[in-house]
């Protein structure tokens, strides 16, 4: 396999693990105020992401650089492109990860409200611009033929983007929930169950218009594979609806992960040669080929990444299973 | 060029500001993991206690630390797309380096510890902490190692319009990041050093928790009196190796205009950038020939002469960078380090003697002395970047060049006012939480309230 095809999956493979974990994150973050009705339960809450959240924004950090590495002029035209975005993706993300680690360093109940406001904003505003951004990749925007975004932070939001951003929010906060009823017990764990079977509904609804839209507004699906990927998103996210309307908890949350894995194979593929499409002209897209690295540098990276990316999976697979109990108001270590 | 003076500004905000915690961070964790280690090897509870105490006030910072972290990384597509377009082939592996070595370890070890009290064996405790540190320190290396190829390129080729690596080896082995890195490292354990003595002093001077801080001092004296130490013969070890490869760098933060054999040292000087001459100085004979050659017999060539061969190097244009903040900088950064010795050696005196809890002077002079390390911090990183521009990567591309072409000022002032304004906030929380701590001292405190949210305070419930 060519190196820079190597370097597309790995960095699909980065964006697998980073939605996916990150994205039940901000799900638990999005449901924090809805679901903890006081300050213990919402502790309770906060605790079930608490040992392993930081951990998992790694693999966005690590997106990010991977992107600097092997497609230097992807990580140029996209983080330059999509200036104001991310300087709202990145307030939001530091009021988040200081929210987290501040709320209860102080017993003041204004503090602690503050905090989970901003950690409902913080973990709402990436999960609603992710999808934005991912939905602007390949439906396509603005790149003239020296790789430069020429549009404005207005035109990359469309009808299409915009619906992309709610279904990503919404998915989020289905598999957040998920994830809760499995880290839950008695009540709050109900309540979890119940947010799940509410906001499944609008994310289902939000899923076929996005997949509807994705036929009209993007060529996703003249690749069989990613047509077939983002179909299978769509049934692994009635399985998982149907598994938590059964309080198969553990199974819903496997599949609402693998809806989340599905959905970025589904764009990735369909982006696939392409890194960036331009609305312009589709000869100065960004690709594989125009926006990588050289040979030299994108093989020391395989070297790195192929050896440390499972040392990783294991300590961090680690890590959950020490965490792996149900968190109570009993034993919260914080 | 509205946008680069903006772009500019953001990224020394950004980076200073970010750089507040990161030396913190680097000593803190070893101290911290020093103290737990000691518990596990003892059994002392008043380890454990120390553990948790400085362990709290490490978190505190870190989480700053890495917030603004992540702000570091997306800045130099969002304002620096051309550098990345150039540099990425290069860059970009020490960062994603950093991120597959380092940043897994340090959050996935670190939530470890902060949950894992009860979860995991004490040794296993312990380890984790060791890991959070030494994942911290190699972080440090790979981005030092990714800013000194911009100070000192290596390893490289100018192919397709950009600079792409041939030798990854070379990189790593820059010898200007074997300079920078021990300074860096050390200043990191300096601050951290001089946090725990501050602190301990707060409390000794108030007679409080009197054993407690009696050991932290204690081990603070020493490790600050060694690291400092440590730091200043790399400071000198690093000048004598900027004086080699970046002249021009060493030449303005000693506003050294004409080339002189041997070479004065200023303390003090009247710089006309203008007519590029310094009006008055207060000059020692022959020292700066014997601080960047160990002999008073040398010549130190002078910024005029060096602006001659760049220009007949790299063609017309100005390389002389901005002479008069780097030139005080500089002289800040030596005397918040010579201030810090003069502070560490009389407490080291008095404690020798065991009087230094009878002289409250020497405790404040200590408590006192707390923004002296942050101050050099700051100044010597101005010094480190302020003084190779014009260039981001000497000798290939200059900052003018590197700055996003499609980012109006606009953007950037949003941006810049956003960033500081949330900055600003942030530190606001920190320093009350850091101080709230301080005051409370070691004591137990409760997990969490008992205090139900109240009604109105809070959006949804």
């Amino acid at each position: 396999m060519e190196l820079s095809v190597l370097w597309f999956v790995l960095l699909t493979v980065l964006f697998i693990g980073f939605f996916f974990l990150e994205g039940f994150d901000y799900g638990v973050g999005i449901l924090l105020p809805f679901l903890g009705k006081n300050d213990i339960e919402r502790r309770v809450i906060i605790n079930s992401i608490g040992p392993v959240w930081d951990g998992n924004e790694v693999w966005m950090i690590t997106a990010g650089g991977a992107m600097f590495a092997a497609f230097p002029h992807l990580y140029a035209t996209l983080f330059s492109g999509f200036y104001l975005a991310l300087f709202l993706m990145l307030m939001a993300l530091i009021v988040r990860g200081v929210a987290f680690e501040f709320r209860s360093k102080d017993d003041n109940p204004a503090w602690r409200s503050t905090s989970d406001w901003l950690i409902f904003i913080g973990s709402a505003i990436p999960a609603v611009l992710w999808g934005v951004a991912v939905t602007n990749l390949i439906q396509g925007v603005p790149i003239n033929a020296k790789m430069q975004y020429v549009g404005s932070f207005f035109d990359l939001l469309s009808t299409y983007t915009l619906v992309g951003g709610i279904a990503f929010f919404l998915v989020f906060t289905f598999h957040g929930a998920l994830y809760l009823t499995l880290k839950l017990e008695g009540k709050l764990m109900e309540r979890a169950r119940s947010a799940a079977v509410k906001v499944g509904v609008l994310t289902a609804v939000a899923c076929l218009v996005l997949v509807g839209l994705t036929y009209t507004h993007t060529d996703l699906f003249a690749s069989t594979g990613a047509g077939i990927a983002l179909w299978g998103a769509v049934a692994l996210f009635v399985g998982a609806y149907g598994a938590v309307y059964c309080k198969r908890y553990g199974l819903g949350f496997i599949l609402s992960s693998l809806t989340v894995v599905f959905t970025t194979i589904a764009f990735f593929w369909g982006l696939f040669p392409r890194l960036m499409v331009s609305s312009l002209n589709p000869a100065w897209s960004l690709t594989i080929t125009n926006a990588a690295s050289s040979s030299y540098t994108l093989s020391i990276m395989t070297v790195a990444a192929l050896a440390l990316v499972p040392l990783v999976l294991v300590y961090q697979g680690w890590v959950y299973w020490i965490f792996r109990k149900r968190v109570n108001a009993k034993n919260l270590e914080y | 060029m509205e946008e680069l003076m903006l772009a500019r500004w953001q990224f020394g905000i950004t980076t200073v500001y970010h750089f507040l915690f990161v030396p913190l961070t680097l000593g803190l964790s070893l101290i911290v993991a020093i103290l737990e280690t000691n518990y596990v090897r003892t059994g002392n509870e008043m380890y454990k206690q120390q553990t948790k105490f400085w362990g709290k006030l490490f978190l505190i910072n870190f989480a700053m630390g890495v917030v603004t972290g992540i702000v570091q990384e997306f800045h130099f597509g969002m304002n620096w797309s051309e550098y990345a377009r150039f540099m990425g082939d290069i860059f970009g592996a020490p960062l994603a380096l950093e991120a597959l070595t380092a940043f897994y370890l340090e959050s996935v070890f670190l939530g470890l510890w902060i949950f894992g009290w009860d979860r995991l064996s004490k040794g296993w405790h312990a380890a984790s902490m060791w890991i959070v540190a030494l994942a911290t320190n190699l972080s440090a290396f790979w981005i030092l190692t990714a800013n000194s190829f911009m100070q000192s390129p290596v390893g490289y080729v100018i192919n397709n319009g950009r600079a792409e690596m041939t030798d990854f080896v070379a990189l790593i082995t820059n010898p200007y990041v074997f300079n920078q890195f021990p300074h860096t490292v050390l200043s990191g354990l300096v601050t951290a050093g001089f946090f725990v003595l501050a602190i301990s002093a707060f409390h000794l001077i108030r007679k409080t928790h009197v054993d407690f801080f009696r050991a932290s001092f204690k081990l603070g004296l020493i490790w600050t009196t060694v690291s400092l130490l440590l730091l200043m013969g790399s400071g000198h070890a690093q000048t004598q190796f900027i004086a080699k490869v970046q002249p021009m760098k060493l030449a303005a933060a000693e506003a050294l205009w004409e080339t002189a054999n041997p070479a004065p040292f200023a303390i003090a000087a009247s710089i006309d950038e203008q007519n590029k001459t310094n009006m008055t100085e207060i000059k020692i004979p022959a020292m700066l020939s014997i601080l960047a050659n160990n002999n008073p017999n040398t010549p130190v060539k002078g910024i005029k002469d060096i602006e001659k061969e760049y220009i007949a190097q790299y063609g017309p244009g100005n390389y002389v960078p901005a002479v008069t903040p780097l030139f005080w900088s500089f002289r800040i950064m030596v005397a918040a380090g010579s201030a810090m010795m003069l502070v560490v050696l009389t407490a080291g005196f008095f404690w020798w003697r065991g009087q230094l809890e009878a002289k409250p002077f020497v405790l404040k002079a200590v408590l006192w002395s707390l923004p002296l390390p942050y101050i050099a911090n700051s100044t010597g990183w101005f010094v480190t970047e302020g003084g190779r521009q014009p260039w981001i990567v000497f000798g290939l591309q200059k900052a003018e060049q590197a700055v996003s072409p499609t980012v109006g000022a606009g953007s950037i002032w949003i941006s810049l006012i956003g960033f500081t304004l949330v900055y600003a906030l942030l530190a606001i929380a920190a320093v009350y939480l850091v101080q709230k701590f301080v005051r409370q001292g070691p004591v137990a405190t409760p997990a969490q309230t008992n205090k139900p949210a109240v009604k109105g305070a809070t959006l949804w419930s």
